[in-house]
């Protein structure tokens, strides 16, 4: 029988109870879904984030130019760390058993280790997931790492080497 | 599972339900743009952020609508037990 005529055997706390269970999961999924809209807001909100970072990049024409140190002083197979563009971006700048100069980001790609240079094998090693990289270009030779290593131009006026600029790779792609 | 028994109840639940799958739906792929569009901007692609803003933007359109559906649906619901109650309220005991 309908609980809802008063002819029924329904206890009357069961009928006089505000809130049937159906109607109950109603609220619960309208609630449920209230916050699956807020987190599609939350991923509007990240990707205008990110919108507005590559504008205020965009906007950013010049770098500047840093003085890493003499290049006579860093002998092959050895590195100097640095910071570039700002001071809390860690840098490493190697110079090869060939002699050549190098300098990148020293944050790995994958999860933002800090990558060393490895002179035997004359690459860049993350310790954390084994990510490996180009010591001439900083390009992904293994592992994980979903990118190459940001690159500093390096210009050498004189016996000073001095920092530049700096490349993604991807930008010229 | 009274609730169930009633047709137009369960057409609700229903209705209720596919929105709540869209929803989902939706949000996965925002989720997705999301990832796509950061790993896009850490590799020095900023072209992408704005499409993905734009595209982001469109989604969550598409979730509030969808919300929007659910609350309509709700208020059926209570209008339909409003008349109820109005003929036979839990006020009248006995």
């Amino acid at each position: 029988m309908d609980p809802k005529d008063g002819s029924s055997t329904t206890p009357v706390w069961a009928e006089e109870f505000s809130v049937h269970a159906s109607e109950d999961a109603y609220v619960q999924r309208r609630q449920f879904t209230k916050f699956l809209v807020l987190t599609s807001f939350g991923m509007v909100a990240g990707n205008g984030w990110i919108w507005l970072k590559a504008l205020t990049a965009a906007e950013r024409a010049t770098w500047p130019q840093v003085v890493i140190g003499r290049a006579s002083e860093i002998q092959p197979g050895t590195v100097r760390f640095f910071s570039y563009p700002e001071e809390t971006d860690s840098c490493i700048l190697v110079r090869r058993t060939n002699g050549e100069f190098a300098a990148f980001s020293q944050k790995c790609t994958h999860l933002s280790c800090a990558v060393y240079y490895a002179v035997e094998r004359d690459r860049l090693e993350c310790p954390c997931h084994e990510g490996y990289f180009s010591a001439a270009n900083g390009r992904v030779l293994q592992g994980p790492p979903p990118r190459p290593l940001p690159q500093i131009m390096l210009e050498q006026r004189g016996d000073e080497l001095v920092a530049v600029g700096l490349t993604m790779h991807g930008e010229s792609e | 599972m009274k609730g169930l028994s009633n047709p137009a109840r369960r057409r609700r639940r229903v209705a209720i339900d596919a929105a709540m799958v869209m929803v989902i739906l939706v949000l996965m792929v925002q989720m997705w743009l999301l990832t796509a569009t950061l790993e896009s901007y850490l590799a020095g692609h900023h072209g992408a952020a704005l499409p993905g803003f734009i595209s982001s933007l469109v989604l969550f359109a598409v979730c509030a609508f969808l919300y929007r559906l659910v609350l309509r649906i709700d208020r059926m619901k209570e209008r339909e037990h409003g008349s109820e109650a109005t003929r036979s309220g839990p006020w009248k005991i006995g």
